[in-house]
């Protein structure tokens, strides 16, 4: 009887102990997790303060051993962003409009859902080699058109995506009710469906806007880099992440100091529009 | 009107409108008959657009096999096969980019799978509900980051890290040991397939957290809660209650992550050392598919070379698109369990 006790209470403390082990585990796991986090901004924050200046935002991309700034890459970057979102949000609205509205139900959709997903997670870089063929190949040079290009094919995928899921989240009611009125169904989608899902769908053009803004990856071989600065985009185009990988890549000291600075830009502008994309979808709740 | 098709209730607008008893005045047809025009040209819009993202997926393939079948035809199945990486004889063969890809993906796994299921122990039963919310806004902020500034991290701050106190630590541990003698032989370089995978398993730790939370938080609460009345600790419970509920998530999740990390490509060129030969030691420089293309295709001369590098890409294409269909068919299984 009393050894019964003991082997029982011998277990129970077995299963506490590997209990605890596991919470530890578990706590010093997600420590780790915030730690690297914490590691990685403060690392940023601290080398590229000592690089950061006016000049940075006035100045061109420097030769070895001079001074200068990241202008042209910092504009280069803006113009392909602009340009990939201008190009990739509409076919993504609209493609994410037909699989929510007109072919719900429709076998087709979820293969294109389907598709869809797989070209979300894609390895970017084998987008580069695709416009690469399509574009740079043929006309023979690289050029910032080409670069805006990859940017929106990456575009494309998130925006059919939040599209579709936040149109699935509007009320049929709605819908309905607009329908008993006698509003065409296209009149329905522009004036009620997409009021209903504006918030989402601004989210995920956001966060579309996050994701191609640090890509390097695509842009390595359509828009290549330019030293200097230049708005033409039938040439080769600077951007801050083909700069930060030159530059960082590099042996001179100054050119690395930019190269943080080019990363830490980087990395506040997306991580502030990951968080301005979470207030914006979370407001609406 | 043609046939009734499969139609939701919001398809019936237009026909209800047009067939009310009443004459319609002239002008009032006219206004409705350029509002079905404009509805079906809506339509018709939207339906090419939808149908463009499969247009998208078959013209990368199809781009991806016309560059890369000069490469296939010259080297045919010896492409994979071989080792040989040669610009100066366009002598051109996989197997040291494909190895690489493999090694550091796995590894990258090994680490951050249970790292992110024990976060997410943490966050789904742990944790009090007011630090939730901001843990789970950390750890994704994590994945937001953009790739090539993990690959700057790495190279000036956890490469050097590691060759002056981990690698050092490491050769001598092992050294005598007879099989692990050889994962960890050479010179501590810092950058290498170690340091690689250690990059690529900070940079899927959030997929792998935020997938898995999500299919945690699925579980019913009465199962859990029956379990805990019935004696069983968190572990026990997750162990035996959530994990097996949730596994195919989980896995999904898994194989989602695994389908970065196979495909990452900036991260691991700055810390992966171009190397291309099959090294046994996990502390040598070695080469991924996505670096090797990262690093050679501007310089890449002539077109044999060129091809050798678009039919990388393919193969790069191939692998992920099989590791995420599996990904998103067994995430597609949970929804529809959810229902």
């Amino acid at each position: 009887m009393s050894d019964a006790t003991a082997s029982m209470s011998g277990l129970y403390a077995g299963r506490r102990r590997r209990n605890a082990i596991v919470l530890t585990l578990s706590f010093t796991a997600t420590a780790i997790g915030l730690g690297i986090l914490v590691l990685i901004l403060g690392t940023l924050i601290v080398e590229s303060f000592r690089g950061l200046s006016m000049k940075v935002f006035t100045e061109m991309t420097p030769p070895p051993g001079a001074d200068g700034g990241l202008l042209n890459p910092i504009v280069g970057s803006l113009i392909m962003t602009v340009l990939g979102v201008f190009i990739g949000t509409p076919i993504g609205i609209l493609a994410g409009t037909y699989m929510a509205e007109y072919g719900r139900y429709n076998k087709v959709t979820h293969v294109i859902r389907f598709i869809n997903d797989i070209l979300l997670s894609a390895p970017s870089i084998i987008i580069g080699l695709f416009v690469y063929e399509l574009v740079v190949a043929p006309m023979g040079h690289f050029s910032g058109f080409a670069g805006s290009l990859a940017l929106a094919v990456l575009v494309i995928p998130v925006v059919v995506r939040t599209t579709e899921d936040m149109l699935m989240l509007v009320p049929r009611e709605l819908r309905e009710a607009s329908s008993a009125l006698g509003m065409p169904k296209a009149s329905m989608i522009g004036n009620i469906c997409y009021r209903a899902a504006r918030a989402g769908m601004i989210t995920g053009i956001l966060l579309a806007i996050a994701r191609i803004s640090g890509e390097t990856a695509p842009l390595l071989f359509t828009a290549l880099n330019n030293q200097f600065f230049s708005l033409n985009l039938n040439a080769p185009m600077a951007s801050l992440p083909a700069v930060i990988f030159q530059f960082a890549l590099s042996p001179y000291a100054d050119w690395q100091r930019l190269a943080w600075v080019g990363a830490m830009i980087i990395t506040f502008a997306v991580l502030g529009l990951s968080i301005l994309a979470r207030t914006f979808s979370g407001s609406r709740k | 009107m043609e046939p009734m098709e499969k139609r939701s209730v919001s398809d019936f607008a237009l026909p209800s409108a047009s067939s009310t008893t009443q004459p319609v005045p002239a002008s009032l047809a006219k206004a409705l008959s350029r509002l079905r025009v404009n509805d079906q040209v809506f339509h018709s819009i939207t339906r090419v657009a939808a149908f463009f993202v499969l247009i998208l997926l078959s013209a990368i393939i199809g781009s991806l096999i016309i560059g890369a079948a000069p490469a296939l035809q010259k080297f045919g199945f010896g492409f994979l096969t071989s080792e040989r990486w040669n610009p100066v004889t366009e002598n051109f063969g996989a197997m040291a980019p494909i190895y690489g890809t493999i090694v550091t993906s796995i590894i990258a796994m090994l680490i951050a799978v249970p790292f992110g299921l024990l976060i997410t122990l943490f966050l789904t039963e742990l944790c009090p509900m007011w630090l939730r919310r901001p843990i789970g806004i950390a750890i994704e902020l994590l994945a937001g980051i953009p790739s090539i500034i993990y690959g700057i991290w790495g190279l000036f701050v956890l490469a050097p890290f590691l060759q002056a106190h981990v690698q050092p630590f490491l050769i001598d541990l092992f050294g005598n040991i007879p099989v692990l003698k050889t994962l960890f032989a050479g010179p501590p370089y810092g950058i290498g397939i170690l340091t690689s995978s250690l990059i690529l398993a900070i940079m899927v730790l959030p997929f792998i957290t935020s997938i898995s939370r999500d299919v945690f938080e699925a579980v019913p609460p009465m199962l859990k809660e029956a379990a805990y009345g019935l004696g069983f600790t968190t572990w026990e419970v997750v162990r035996y209650v959530v994990l097996p509920y949730a596994r195919v998530g989980v896995i999904g999740g898994i194989m989602l992550g695994l389908g970065r990390a196979l495909g990452e490509t900036m991260a691991v060129t700055f810390v992966i050392g171009n190397a291309h030969k099959v090294s046994s030691s996990l502390l040598a420089p070695g080469t991924t598919i996505a670096s090797t293309i990262a690093n050679e295709f501007t310089e890449a001369v002539g077109e044999i070379y060129t091809s050798s590098l678009i039919a990388l890409g393919l193969l790069l294409f191939v692998i992920t698109f099989a590791v995420l269909a599996a990904a998103r068919y067994m995430l597609m299984q949970i929804e529809r369990r959810q229902g």
